[in-house]
């Protein structure tokens, strides 16, 4: 373990709006309201902050309302940053950025080859030493297999079936190598059952706190950031020894993204094995 | 010329019920992901079959792995249905390149590297399409008419100057037979020739299998030896022939011969078949039977004159059985009948067998052959004989489609006639 404070990428959201719809969320005509949409962006690095978490800024770009979700700039594997590429062509204008940043950073850039789609830690989240991947409505499966070849580390592709959660990070969130909260209603039984044989401690979300948001939490420590209005999964993290923030926002919730898909943990999440084993590679 | 027209209009029937077939391919963690599971799952949901081709493990949980999967479904708009499907899951199909076609620069003979066929069904890829290969036979080349759209087997003799021939083996795949999976009629049996196989259940197996080529529209051939003859099974594939149940025959000018000695002498060289011992002056038989056949200038001449009134071959006439002589270099004589131009009994015999079902090859390792070398993978070929080793000959120059069956021949066409014709009679009564 690196008793270097944790860091973490944000982008506030100056620019932030719905101006699209690229997931069942999304509504153009319910926009975001700007002021709330900032309030609760804040409560959540205060947050972050109180937990010693370095907060890393991204300059917010006007045009690119979705900037905010960092934790879709791409995946972190040790001093390797394999960048976005995004499906929908509304958000390819966010690669650039996150790709300066990450060269600035000192990480090694990576690009998925061309004619691939993969949507970062918004799709691909290590438990253990095995990176845990959604594919069908934003990554797709060959992109994955190509990021499991280029790390070389074991990758366990499943499908999505649900549109609502269209991001693996909406269904899907490991809080320690060998543990994980999930919703069950987000895959198909092969994915289940995946799910089911390589991670020990399986948290269950039920689909009324799931459709909350609540699989899109952020673990500092022994400490998970979660969309309020799921007390049932804040009670099962509690008896895991894990203590809650719940957050509001629903701000966020409208552009269908969360905590986590507002944060990029940039030296390598709780549950990843390599960031216990090799604390010195985060750059 | 009527049978070339026939031949050309039910083509595409026999492809409808090929279906369509392709290959994919799936690489990296597919195994404990279930991956390879789902897909090979989705498959059979969306109602079509898979066959792995090829698998190989990753030896750690880091080593990708690698499936390659044929997959078969019973129209092309299905085919492409599941394919569609199973790319979102990863897989990606094999083969993406068209066919490549080389113009033969001498005649009779392929250009290098050309594509050597196999008696299997194959399909070519021309202008993104996958069109089937028509006149399926092992041992040939590729002729593609890109234009046209057409492909079809070609042996190296008729290359003419010019012919675009396929060459290397990008955008060639083969469809190989589904292995039968019920346990009746060809499912029971297998290639290993044995004589130790319940004799009652390989014969009603042959008969259900003449009975389906019937009763399917397509003709049964028998490629026989002269020991149908010198064993005294002559009345029963004559039988066989009357009751409508072999539609062309191939043979030698040995059969052919034996077969009228028979009916003019009633030996077979020399024999008695009445009798088993042999006449004064009998060896002489064979060689006046074929003189007087050539006195008259023909069998057909021969039984409609009357001189021959029994046999395989009178009843071949009578029953307008589509018969083709080959000869060989020992032959006596040979009958006029007997096609002494190997290049052109191949052709005739190539003609004939577009519609054939169902092969008999009794008691004859040479045309067996021949004839094996013909026909492609879809036919049914059982091969009769005394002797395993001409059993297995067959089978092993390709043939891989052949059952074997090592018994004596006169009590399995007897017993095959008996079958048969008792099926008629009692279809009659």
């Amino acid at each position: 373990m690196t008793d270097a404070a944790p860091r973490i990428l944000m982008c506030p959201p100056d620019h932030f709006g719905i101006e699209y719809e690229i997931n069942p969320w999304m509504n153009v005509r319910q926009g975001a309201d700007p002021a709330r949409a900032s309030a609760q962006w804040l409560a959540l690095e205060a947050t972050l902050l109180d937990l010693g978490v370095e907060v890393d800024r991204l300059a917010p770009a006007p045009g690119l309302p979705d900037l905010v979700f960092t934790a879709n700039a791409g995946l972190v594997h040790r001093r390797t940053f394999i960048v976005s590429r995004f499906r929908f062509g509304v958000r390819q204008g966010e690669t650039p950025h996150f790709e300066a940043w990450a060269r600035g950073r000192g990480f090694e850039v990576v690009s998925p080859p061309e004619g691939m789609n993969f949507e970062g830690a918004g799709d691909a989240l290590f438990c253990g030493e095995t990176l845990f991947a959604g594919y069908r409505f934003r990554s797709d499966v060959r992109s994955h297999q190509w990021v499991g070849e280029r790390l070389g580390v074991e990758v366990l592709p499943m499908e999505l079936v649900d549109p609502r959660y269209y991001h693996l990070d909406t269904c899907f969130c490991p809080i320690a190598p060998d543990a994980a909260l999930y919703y069950p209603g987000a895959f198909d039984e092969y994915g289940r059952s995946v799910i089911r044989a390589r991670i020990p401690t399986l948290i269950e979300v039920r689909a009324e706190e799931a459709q909350s948001f609540s699989c899109n939490a952020v673990v500092v420590g022994r400490t998970v950031m979660l969309n309020r209005g799921a007390p049932r999964l804040a009670e099962d993290l509690e008896r895991l020894g894990y203590a809650t923030r719940p957050l509001d926002l629903s701000e966020f919730i409208k552009s269908g993204g969360s905590a986590k898909c507002l944060t990029l943990r940039i030296d390598g999440e709780e549950a990843a094995a390599w960031k216990a084993g090799g604390a010195g590679g985060s750059p | 010329m009527a049978s070339e027209d026939e031949t050309k209009t039910k083509k595409p029937e026999a492809r409808a019920i090929a279906g369509a077939a392709d290959e994919i391919e799936v690489r990296g963690h597919i195994v404990d992901s279930l991956l390879l599971p789902k897909i090979l799952d989705r498959i059979l949901q969306m109602g079509g079959t898979f066959e792995i081709h090829e698998c190989r493990i990753g030896v750690k949980r880091t080593d990708p792995s690698y499936a390659r999967i044929g997959i078969r479904a019973e129209s092309p708009e299905l085919l492409a249905e599941i394919l569609g499907d199973l790319v979102e899951h990863g897989a990606s199909p094999v083969n993406l390149e068209d066919a490549r076609v080389a113009a033969a620069d001498v005649a009779s003979a392929f250009p290098e590297d050309f594509y050597s066929t196999t008696n299997q069904r194959t399909q070519v890829r021309s202008k993104g399409l996958w069109i089937d290969v028509e006149d399926q036979e092992m041992d040939c080349g590729i002729a593609l008419d890109v234009e046209a759209g057409r492909a079809r087997c070609i042996p190296m003799v008729h290359v003419t100057l010019g012919t675009p021939i396929v060459v290397g083996h990008a955008g060639v795949r083969v469809i190989p037979e589904e292995r039968p999976r019920e346990t009746s009629l060809f499912g029971f049996m297998n290639s290993n020739v044995s004589s130790e196989k319940p004799k009652a259940v390989s014969l009603q197996s042959v008969a259900d299998g003449i009975r389906a080529t019937r009763a399917a529209g397509k003709k049964v051939l028998l490629v026989g030896g002269p020991a149908i003859v010198h064993t005294g099974s002559a009345p029963h594939v004559a039988r066989l022939i009357r009751e409508g149940w072999i539609q062309t025959l191939f043979a030698g000018n040995a059969l052919a011969t034996h077969d009228v000695e028979q009916s003019l002498y009633g030996t077979s060289l020399g024999v008695s078949i009445a009798k088993g011992e042999s006449i004064e002056h009998g060896h002489e038989h064979h060689l006046r039977a074929i003189n007087t056949i050539r006195r008259l200038g023909s069998l057909k001449a021969a039984v409609e004159k009357g001189v021959v009134t029994s046999g395989i071959m009178y009843e071949c006439v009578k029953n307008g059985t589509d018969f083709v002589l080959a000869g060989s270099i020992r032959d006596d004589g040979p009958l006029p009948d007997v096609i002494t131009d190997v290049l052109e009994a191949q052709d005739r015999m190539r003609a004939a067998s577009r519609e054939v079902g169902f092969a008999l090859c009794i008691a004859t390792a040479l045309h067996s052959i021949a004839t094996g070398n013909l026909l492609p993978a879809w036919v049914k070929v059982v091969c009769v004989d005394i002797n395993p080793a001409t059993v297995t000959k067959l089978a092993d120059r390709g043939s891989f489609q052949t059952i074997g069956i090592v018994t004596d021949v006169e009590p399995f066409l007897r017993s095959l006639a008996v079958e048969l014709t008792a099926d008629r009679e009692a279809a009659g009564r």
